[in-house]
């Protein structure tokens, strides 16, 4: 969403900061852009200077003896600069590493100076609000969390891209209604929120207010604004490995919980995909991650257990269906599936052996064909292949 | 409240552990816990060097009014009328972990071992990655070197999982005066393995290869 927005309608940021800036008396400006998005830097580059000619950005803005100016850093692809603290030290030179915030940064922020920090989401929104009235905003939405708010909808959903609503609607409203639901299926399984370290919202809460409290409540968080829809052909347990996973590479290590932590998380997730581990190790496991929320320095570390924890907390049957049966309902966790053919659905047609990398399928041309299970490394290359349906995983 | 804070002139008053104390208004929690023998663990903490909140072993639950929260003692700062707990079932749920992660991360030191034992914890979960190794990157080598030596002959590299304690370019240099003081702040002795590391091989000091 920040990014569509900067590269969208980056004299919208702008002008947002231009008016925080003089509400609070600023006449410095940073923004900092993942060096990732080069179109973002470029056209806010444009921007800038466009403003600057105009006399909007500068000395002496029109005529009014207020001076402010911005300056573009560009981060070097760390995520935990996301977080206020780590974005300072970066802009510094530093190591991006977080500080503790019992000082606020409107104290102390930026080489230890006073500091309003703000999304670009935020500033993007404080032009129109200027325009049109506060109180005009205020009855968007419901009244303790006002507004509209943009999210990015991927995943198992048939329309994918940005969308903007009012905050507090039901979540079925965005994923059914303007997504188009699930293609090919009922219903979602689940829909995780706020990025990787948000948590995963299960269909049974489908109607829970898409508004800060009322997400914060159930696990999970309103964060970057970013929703994966899951279907049923998703294993959650993986869907949490994968997360701590990115998150765990992300660390930066400056504290204990997170950069151990995580790691610790990652390697009971590892052991319960594998289908081993016990029902005993699960409950270590919330008892970890809380250990982490709490402890940790920083919002990465103290979000980035949610994945888990939402998922134990919603979906503990499929984790027993590892740990206990052995089995992975969604046909994902590689050590707990077999491929087999159909018989009487294949017809010999072979693409799934020029497909297969192992070798290991055989049979004669138009006579059913058989996988190898020893040889066999669980690629999906001949589910991914086969026309008519004949490959089953279980 | 008010008029105990008029007749203590530039004193707070606090609680911690149920007892009432008094600190100086620019103390941390843990400075002040410290100064009445109320026992915090910690490990990269040092008085010479500023705190950075890295370990996380001396956390505490801090209770102000309706809210309580999980703060780090060294860099929390003391204020009129907060109460501290040391030892709530969140703080040591958080601590005994801290220490189970630390078995797996310098599992050839003693003082960690003799540390997570006082606290309960003689065996870890966590993986085992490097059985010699005695470092947990509490960076105090670091902080020391920089802020009283004024050196900076070492310094952090990599991040998160692969964050180690190196010299800048990870190439030996000749910026380190040999005062021994990363040495003498390390709480398990694994500076003392790395002097090399950072100074190179002192008989063949000529310049050649090392940075200046």
């Amino acid at each position: 969403m920040d990014r569509a927005i900067m590269e969208g309608d980056p004299h919208a940021v702008l002008e947002g900061m231009l008016i925080g800036a003089y509400a609070v008396g600023a006449s410095q400006g940073f923004l900092y852009v993942r060096t990732e998005y080069p179109i973002a830097v470029k056209n806010l580059k444009r921007a800038i200077d466009q403003a600057r000619e105009l006399g909007l950005l500068g000395q002496n803005i029109l005529g009014t003896g207020f001076d402010f100016d911005v300056q573009i850093n560009r981060g070097a692809g760390a995520f935990v600069c996301g977080e206020s603290t780590a974005l300072f030290s970066s802009i510094e030179g530093k190591a991006g590493e977080p500080r503790a915030k019992y000082i606020r940064s409107v104290e102390r922020g930026l080489w230890g100076r006073p500091t309003v920090l703000n999304n670009v989401e935020t500033l993007s929104n404080i032009p129109v609000i200027i325009e049109k009235g506060g109180d005009w905003y205020a009855h968007i939405g419901p009244a303790n969390s006002p507004g509209t708010k943009a999210f990015s909808l991927v995943g198992k959903v048939k329309n994918v891209g940005l969308v903007e609503v009012p905050r507090g609607v039901p979540l079925s409203r965005i994923v059914e209604d303007i997504g188009g639901g699930v293609p090919g299926k009922d219903h979602f399984k689940a829909v995780q929120t706020g990025g990787p370290s948000g948590g995963c919202i299960p269909y049974s809460l489908k109607d829970v207010a898409v508004d800060f409290d009322s997400l914060t409540k159930i696990g999970s968080m309103m964060g970057s604004g970013g929703m994966i829809v899951m279907d049923d052909s998703d294993c959650v347990v993986d869907v949490a490995r994968y997360f701590l996973h990115f998150l765990e590479e992300e660390s930066c290590g400056k504290c204990l919980p997170c950069r151990l932590g995580l790691k610790g998380m990652v390697e009971f997730l590892d052991r319960f995909s594998r289908g081993e581990g016990s029902v005993e190790e699960l409950d270590e496991l919330v008892s970890l991650g809380e250990a982490i929320k709490d402890g940790a320095l920083c919002a990465l570390g103290g979000s980035a257990p949610n994945p888990v924890l939402t998922t134990i907390q919603y979906f503990r049957d499929e984790y027993l269906a590892h740990i206990i049966d052995k089995r992975c309902p969604a046909g994902v966790c590689k050590s707990l599936i077999t491929y087999s053919i159909d018989k009487d659905k294949c017809t010999g047609c072979g693409l799934c052996v020029r497909n297969c990398p192992q070798g290991c399928i055989t049979g004669e041309t138009k006579t059913p064909h058989s996988i190898n299970g020893e040889a066999c490394v669980r690629c999906g290359m001949c589910l991914e292949s086969c026309k008519f349906g004949a490959i089953n995983v279980a | 409240m008010s008029d105990i804070k008029e007749k203590t002139d530039g004193l707070v008053s606090l609680v911690i552990d149920g007892q009432p104390v008094q600190a100086k208004e620019d103390w941390t929690v843990l400075e002040t816990a410290r100064h009445h023998h109320i026992h915090i663990p910690t490990l990269c903490y040092h008085e010479a060097v500023q705190a950075n909140g890295g370990c996380r072993l001396c956390v505490v639950e801090a209770k102000e009014g309706n809210w309580s929260k999980i703060v780090v003692s060294c860099l929390y700062p003391v204020k009129e009328g907060l109460q501290i707990s040391t030892s709530t079932a969140k703080v040591n749920n958080v601590r005994r972990w801290i220490l189970e992660m630390l078995l797996a991360e310098c599992p050839a030191s003693k003082e960690i071992r003799a540390l997570a034992e006082a606290y309960g914890v003689n065996s870890t979960r966590f993986k085992i990655d490097r059985p010699t190794e005695q470092c947990l990157l509490c960076g105090l080598c670091v902080r020391v070197c920089e802020e009283v030596v004024g050196v900076r002959a070492i310094s952090f590299g990599s991040r998160g999982v692969n964050k180690q304690v190196t010299t800048p370019y990870m190439v030996p240099n000749n910026a380190c005066v040999a005062c021994g003081s990363c040495v003498t702040v390390c709480p398990t002795g694994a500076m003392q393995a790395r002097l090399n590391m950072v100074r190179g091989n002192v008989s063949e000091r000529t310049g050649h290869g090392h940075a200046h």
